[in-house]
């Protein structure tokens, strides 16, 4: 057997790129300046792969890119009218399935939800709302918790843990009733950072740091007022491969 | 035969409402009433939520005055968050809300009185439908229409400038506001540029108050006498006595000027004022408690305003007022009529307002927020575009609101527009064989000088929808007339 390769060569959209073994198709797309919608990927922490917005096609086959390491000679197709409506049905069901009223929440402008609902211009979902009954956890000093706008990535559950390392969040209950919760025990060793990272961390208005509210910054220097969600990405200079 | 007449929906005013008028044999009016059909529920679901959504959160009662509740709520939240009561917020951020209170002002009223009520004016109240609305006024008075658009656009730019979007902004929050003015955000109000400047907003509210009273003069009758009753009058002012529509204490007036409410702190208003259920609207009736349910009722808005307050501190809006009460002999004008010359009066004061504003410099200044001791109760109250507006809150200990009451401005205008309608049917419907569409649009039109908003905007402009029932005495029904 030869020494294992440094690189190896896919096509992203019919462009050819080269790309390190074991890297995952959505950071090589973003470092070359292609934007695969994500919701529940976090850059830098290991990938979850529950929101499904992310899927592409592998050689015709539909998979998430964030969790699927690039090999030699893949052909990944990012855009197609079915992988659009595809995502644009994650995102409705995402919607329908919590109480999502974007006008009153402080995360209006910042919300990557409600940015990527933009972003693919859906103005009414195809499903029917839920209307599901959920409260809002506001005992904990620092954080406030709305379930009513999570959306069960586990970006905090990923990324929060004290100094010991344990994790700070954790899903409770099955099913429908899945919800995020802050550890009894270990959720005492919060910190003020901790819970402003999760806070900023949670991609909808789900966890809400206490000290500072979202209405403080004025609409038109929110995160999203200026341009859509991925753009970022689209403007990068593709970087070449080292 | 007995009759009951249905006006529903009425038109050329904010949200849903009908009017029902019931008639006995010989066509005398036996009873009238204006049932408001919508249910909001904003004081229940408002529950739960964390406190400082509550500005952002209520705003969404109205498209048409959302900042009335935007600072309402954030005036009650400031006493939440120990910001002080009205009047503890550093200079720029009062006045940043000023500004934008003013400019919210500015274009609801001249969206009434351009565009809801000008066509009544210009065409009469028996005009034909197809021409007595806003594309008839453009039509007829192409300089007047122009003047009521861009007027109004001037009020929603100083909303954007100040709120962050023309409507549903999120300027106010908790202690403050979240932005200053910038000189480039300044400037565009100043230089005439983008669209005509402030300036050209005062000539303009001098020229539409010109034309009130150049009306008034060939119509007095209409002006003094149509849907004309005694009441009281209440409304926050300046503890100088000063007409001021953000902040104050709460004064009512009787018919004849006495004062009967005197300068009360508004926090202690559930001292002074309840409010009762009738079973066949989904609007409460306030009254003052001390003199009861039956007479305790009173009017709100720009007329009551100018009842209760002893001037208006700005040069040319004082000149307009002290007309406006020397033609009433000093004393409270009772005539339902007068509140388009009181509303024309304040559009008036409140460019004088914003342009005075506009030359602030504390406007360019960066202290926007402050805080203090956490209370667990908030109350504010200004004076809306309608009239005046309670928010109170309760929160808990994990800053949960716990409990919500609003009296929204309309609320307190419910049975001055009910006895405006009785008036009116009474003048116009009694002892009539034929009614006409002429004859209904007057009830409509004693009840679209209280600009009432009866919920979120509804534009039902033009000719009106109609349906007309009538009954017999055994309330069976023997005829139905749509037009």
């Amino acid at each position: 057997m030869g020494k294992e390769k440094e690189y190896v060569t896919i096509t992203i959209d019919d462009q050819e790129i080269q790309a390190r073994p074991g890297e995952f198709i959505v950071d090589v797309a973003r470092r070359h300046g292609i934007y695969i919608p994500v919701l529940c990927n976090l850059k830098g922490v290991k990938p979850a792969g529950s929101c499904r917005i992310c899927t592409v096609l592998v050689n015709g086959r539909p998979m998430t890119s964030c969790t699927t390491p690039v090999a030699d000679g893949m052909e990944i197709t990012t855009r197609s009218p079915e992988l659009e409506d595809f995502r644009r049905s994650v995102i409705e069901i995402l919607f329908v399935e919590g109480n999502h009223f974007c006008p009153a929440c402080e995360k209006s402008g910042n919300c990557e939800l409600q940015a990527l609902a933009y972003r693919f211009e859906i103005m009414v979902p195809r499903y029917p709302y839920q209307f599901p009954h959920r409260e809002i956890d506001a005992s904990w000093p620092l954080l406030l918790k709305d379930h009513n706008r999570c959306v069960l990535c586990k970006r905090c559950i990923r990324t929060i843990f004290d100094k010991e390392g344990h994790p700070i969040f954790a899903f409770r209950n099955r099913g429908h009733e899945l919800e995020i919760t802050i550890d009894p025990e270990y959720g005492k060793n919060m910190t003020d950072e901790m819970a402003r990272q999760a806070a900023e961390n949670c991609p909808v208005g789900a966890l809400l740091y206490r000290k500072k509210h979202g209405f403080e910054i004025p609409i038109g220097k929110r995160k999203y007022d200026k341009e859509p969600i991925g753009s970022d990405v689209e403007k990068r200079k593709k970087e070449k491969v080292s | 035969m007995p009759k009951k007449i249905t006006i529903e929906p009425v038109t050329r005013v904010e949200g849903h409402g009908k009017v029902t008028i019931h008639m006995d044999d010989e066509g005398n009016v036996v009873q009238t009433r204006l049932h408001i059909v919508e249910f909001r529920g904003f004081e229940r679901f408002v529950l739960g939520r964390p406190y400082w959504e509550a500005p952002v959160l209520v705003q969404r009662l109205c498209g048409i005055c959302p900042v009335s509740h935007h600072l309402a709520a954030a005036k009650a939240i400031d006493m939440i968050v120990g910001a002080g009561n009205g009047d503890g917020l550093t200079p720029t951020a009062e006045k940043m809300r000023r500004l934008m209170h003013y400019g919210q002002i500015f274009q609801s009223h001249t969206l009434h009185f351009f565009h809801l009520a000008s066509p009544d004016l210009l065409f009469g109240i028996d005009a034909d439908p197809a021409v007595r609305n806003i594309i008839g006024v453009a039509m007829e008075n192409r300089d007047l229409a122009v003047q009521g658009v861009m007027m109004r656009k001037f009020g929603q730019e100083i909303i954007l400038a100040t709120a962050g979007k023309k409507i549903h902004g999120t300027g106010a929050i908790p202690g403050g506001i979240n932005k200053n003015l910038s000189i480039e955000e300044r400037d565009r109000f100043l230089d005439g540029k983008a669209f005509p400047n402030i300036d050209q907003m005062i000539d303009w509210s001098l020229g539409a108050l010109e034309f009130f009273k150049d009306y008034h003069k060939k119509n007095k009758d209409l002006i003094d006498n149509f849907a004309a009753f005694p009441s009281s009058h209440l409304s926050l002012v300046r503890k100088d006595g000063a007409l001021d529509l953000y902040h104050g204490v709460l004064r009512a007036v009787d018919a004849e000027g006495k004062v009967i409410l005197h300068d009360i702190d508004y926090r202690e208003y559930l001292d002074y004022i309840a409010e009762e259920v009738r079973s066949w609207s989904y609007m409460k009736f306030p009254y003052l408690k001390k003199y009861g349910k039956k007479h305790g009722w009173y009017r709100v808005g720009p007329l009551a305003r100018l009842n209760t307050a002893d001037f208006i501190p700005s040069p040319l809006a004082q000149k307009e007022f002290e007309e406006f009460r020397a033609y009433n002999h000093g004393k409270p004008s009772n005539s339902s009529m007068h509140m388009h010359w009181a509303r024309l009066i304040e559009i008036l004061h409140a460019a004088e307002v914003m342009k005075e504003l506009l030359h602030d410099p504390d406007l360019q200044k960066d202290d926007l927020v402050v805080t203090g001791t956490r209370q667990e109760e908030g109350i504010g109250l200004l004076e809306a575009p309608r009239g005046t507006l309670f928010h109170h809150y309760r929160v808990n200990e994990h800053d949960q609101i716990t409990m919500c009451n609003l009296i929204v401005s309309t609320t307190n205008n419910n049975e001055p527009m009910n006895r405006a309608v009785a008036e009116v049917a009474h003048q116009y419907l009694a002892g009539q064989e034929k009614i006409t569409e002429g004859m209904l649009n007057a009830v409509e039109v004693a009840i679209r000088a209280y600009d009432p908003c009866l919920s979120c905007a509804t534009h039902a402009l033009g000719k009106m929808p109609l349906e007309i029932t009538l009954f017999n005495s055994k309330g069976e029904k023997i005829d139905q007339l749509r037009n």
